[in-house]
């Protein structure tokens, strides 16, 4: 990897690394022996770790002008190995707390391994880790062909894959000490966050640097969606993370907001993170390699703009449904609801794009397991948003709300939507990035595919089953007119189907793992074989101009 | 229509403008007026701010991610009204930065439960959960009569809060520490200046049985023993229904 970066390059990498090193150094120094000052060690060793591996590769030969005739996917290939190493870990504790809920004996009376630390190592493992690398690295990939145009540099790839997990690793070690701002999705203390809004912006330049150098008139959908992605996630992100810190020598910070605002302003986010990085990323993702892999133009061009600005301009409006019947105004409430029904249109409008655009490779889709990945992804893309605005509904959520079945709509989204369409990607990227044929098993891809939907539906119905029964439980009156059911009655009647989610968490880790193992051994042996698909080269930056034509 | 978007697809800082209005309306409507609509927060004059025993209990709450499976928001329905108390109001988080509403309800509800039980019920609680309630699923936080608690800096949480809003005094910034070690210790010296700044209804308790020395469970028993007691706004919003 090294190797690829010119000579200014790993000079310029060693000389950010040592600025890194310093400024781990100041958090150690501000933060003692608190928890700011261990992650200044953290944050020291990721940046020696990483300056040695530079170090090893200084004085390798320089990489020739032709690299510049060849897209740059290097740092696409790390990603996607660290999204999938998150994914397999971030599922693992999602399960293993599962589990807690079903036997909480096993805590071994450490803090660290309670519930309440392990919960956000779990959903930030998975929507940061395993999402979050999954989207920069099918960015990268999908810019470049989109634009048919290199990235700008070899610099600034590495500094946003590499700079995101190290937030991503601090906000995960500071969970297990115990620190959290308590919002949820936007867990981490305030300097991780300073860190990520550093991160994205080099993240949004290099978006806007490799649109310049486009080749084509114009911008791609698939970019549209990474566009308001790393655009929104940006305001979303400073606004609900305004804070005081205690002290520059203290972890822990005040939120500028209270009580009533403060979760206006916390379900504005946290529900535009599931608009915006769950969602727009993600449709960014199906936008490209649905087609690609189906070998169809997408369906219809207007049903795309469409959709792009109804979820842009509707999805805003939403959060407010997470505060149904509490002390948030009625009309608030009330315009998240309205808006929460009219994103069906635009929602079903994309899944209805992504499933016309099979028409005609519907053969495909029985044949090729990477394509029905996508396939199934678009149908749970669909259900769940009909599942979501049907929730937003006043009267449904005063059922709903605060019971197991919102944590099933989540999981139908972010297992069978969100992981779905990633591993799709994946698995259709995978080949191109290492420029071999096809994965290293098609079986195992086959294998993969039934174990994480078997683990969906399993999870989903026992959370539908465990979540309506809870609503009910709690709302269920006798003949004299008092509740017929106590609070822990209720937790009683989970226990079975807190069992049945474990085991379907388990199912769909045991994909991860099949899917961790398929790409590594596919890495290992593309070493080897090198075939390069036609026309996968940018076209000509008038630097390299006259030296070839490919692609033309 | 179409037409126009076929021209602005083709211009990156347009398209990239044309997404930040977009998707930046709908928060603008609905966020910025609950900071100027008068009606958004109830008036509640006897309302009062936590103690630093209180607030350090709340950053425990916080760190453990007590708030993951406990909502602390009673919504306006006749069950929740009946199992755990009047509902909600704005009102009674005003000085909570941040929020602890809460979106899951894996345990019960905790908006009203200070008061509800002793401090003893909660230390045995708290100690291991299956000791008092067999079918619990809570995680035991034995560690927390262990831990001594960190409290020389106090003063810093409370000045911080103070510059986010909440109005904590001079004298309350000062005496931070004190007070913390003065509210857990009954019959201390230290403890008469707990009443005199934080008035005479304030808790003051060895709320973990021992007065001699400052635990991590003192600061959670005490929070909890608050939780729904900073203010009878929502009481008396209840009484005044009822007639």
């Amino acid at each position: 990897m090294v190797s690829r970066l010119t000579r200014g390059e790993r000079e310029l990498a060693i000389g950010i690394l040592v600025l890194l090193g310093f400024l781990g150094l100041a958090m150690t120094a501000a933060g003692g022996d608190g928890p700011l000052g261990i992650h200044g060690l953290v944050v020291i060793a990721c940046a020696v770790g990483t300056t040695f591996v530079v170090i090893a590769g200084l004085f390798a030969t320089e990489p020739g002008d032709d690299r510049l005739s060849r897209y740059y996917d290097d740092p696409s290939k790390v990603g996607i190995v660290l999204a999938i190493v998150w994914g397999v870990v971030g599922m693992f504790v999602g399960d293993w707390v599962a589990w807690l809920l079903a036997y909480p004996e096993m805590t071994f009376d450490a803090a660290w391994a309670s519930f309440g630390r392990l919960r956000p190592v779990h959903t930030t493992g998975v929507i940061f880790g395993f999402g979050g690398n999954a989207l920069i690295a099918t960015s990268f990939h999908v810019m470049q062909r989109t634009c048919r145009a290199r990235l700008p540099d070899q610099i600034s790839p590495w500094f946003v894959l590499l700079g995101y997990n190290l937030f991503c690793i601090l906000a995960v070690s500071g969970y297990l000490m115990g620190l959290t701002q308590s919002k949820e999705y936007a867990e981490p203390e305030w300097y991780a966050d300073i860190w990520l809004v550093v991160v994205w912006t080099a993240y949004f330049l290099l978006y806007l640097r490799t649109l310049a150098r486009r080749q084509e008139p114009h911008i791609y959908v698939a970019n549209w969606y990474y566009l308001a992605f790393i655009l929104v996630v940006a305001i979303l992100h400073i606004v609900n993370n305004l804070a005081v810190p205690v002290s520059l020598g203290h972890a822990k910070s005040y939120s500028l907001f209270a009580g009533v605002q403060d979760a206006m302003t916390q379900w504005w986010y946290g529900h535009n993170a599931v608009a915006f990085f769950l969602t727009a990323g993600f449709l960014g993702m199906l936008y490209y390699y649905l087609p690609k892999r189906a070998g169809r133009p997408i369906f219809s061009y207007r049903l795309s703009i469409v959709s792009f600005w109804g979820i842009t301009f509707f999805y805003i409006w939403v959060g407010s449904h997470h505060l149904h019947y509490t002390a948030l105004p009625h009309w608030v409430q009330t315009l998240g609801m309205t808006f929460s029904v009219m994103l069906l249109v635009p929602s079903w409008a994309s899944a209805a794009n992504a499933l016309l655009t099979l028409n005609g490779a519907w053969h495909k889709v029985r044949d090729d397991a990477a394509l029905r990945f996508m396939m199934v992804a678009a149908v749970f893309y669909g259900l769940s948003t009909f599942e979501g605005s049907f929730l937003a509904i006043r009267p449904v959520n005063s059922l709903s709300h605060y019971t197991d079945w919102t944590v099933g709509h989540v999981h139908a989204g972010a297992l069978g939507w969100v992981a779905f369409i990633t591993f799709g990607s994946i698995y259709a990227v995978v080949p191109r990035l290492w420029r071999c044929r096809e994965m290293y098993s098609a079986r195992l891809v086959e294998v993969h595919f039934w174990l994480a939907l078997a683990g969906t539906v399993i999870y989903v119905f026992a959370m539908w089953n465990s979540g309506i029964i809870q609503g009910l439980m709690w709302r269920t009156y006798n003949e004299s007119g008092t509740l017929t059911y106590s609070f822990i009655d209720s937790l009683v009647a989970m226990h079975p189907y807190y069992i049945a989610r474990a085991v379907g968490g388990l199912f769909f880790l045991s994909g991860a793992v099949v899917a961790l193992y398929n790409v590594w051994k596919t890495a290992r042996l593309a070493a080897g074989e090198q075939t390069e698909a036609a026309g996968d080269t940018p076209v000509a930056a008038p630097a390299a101009a006259g030296s070839l034509q490919a692609g033309e | 229509m179409f037409g126009f978007h076929y021209r602005l697809e083709r211009n990156t800082i347009g398209f990239v403008l044309a997404v930040i209005v977009a998707a930046s309306i709908g928060g603008i409507v609905e966020i910025a007026p609950l900071f100027t609509i008068d009606e958004t927060v109830e008036e509640a004059p006897d309302m009062r701010v936590y103690t630093p025993l209180e607030l350090a209990g709340r950053n425990i709450y916080i760190r453990e991610g007590c708030y993951a499976c406990h909502s602390q928001m009673i919504r306006a329905l006749r069950d929740e009204v009946e199992r755990y108390g009047p509902y909600s109001l704005a009102v009674e988080s005003q000085y909570d930065h941040p929020m602890l509403w809460g979106s899951k309800r894996t345990g019960p509800d905790l908006a009203r439960v200070g008061g509800k039980y002793s401090d003893d019920w909660h230390v045995a609680h708290l100690n291991d959960p299956r000791d008092v309630v067999p079918q619990s699923v809570m995680p035991a936080y034995r560690w927390l009569s262990r831990t001594e608690l960190d409290s020389d800096d106090l003063g810093l949480h409370l000045k911080a809060m103070r510059r986010v809003g909440v109005p904590y005094t001079d004298a309350m910034i000062v005496n931070a520490e004190n007070d913390a070690y003065g509210q857990a210790a009954p019959g201390s010296k230290r403890a008469p200046g707990v009443a005199e700044r934080y008035g005479e209804g304030t808790n003051i308790r060895a709320f973990d049985g021992e007065s001699d020395r400052l635990t991590e469970m003192d600061a959670l028993v005490a929070y909890l023993q608050i939780l729904g007691r900073l203010t009878d706004a929502a009481y008396e919003r209840k009484t005044e229904a009822e007639e």
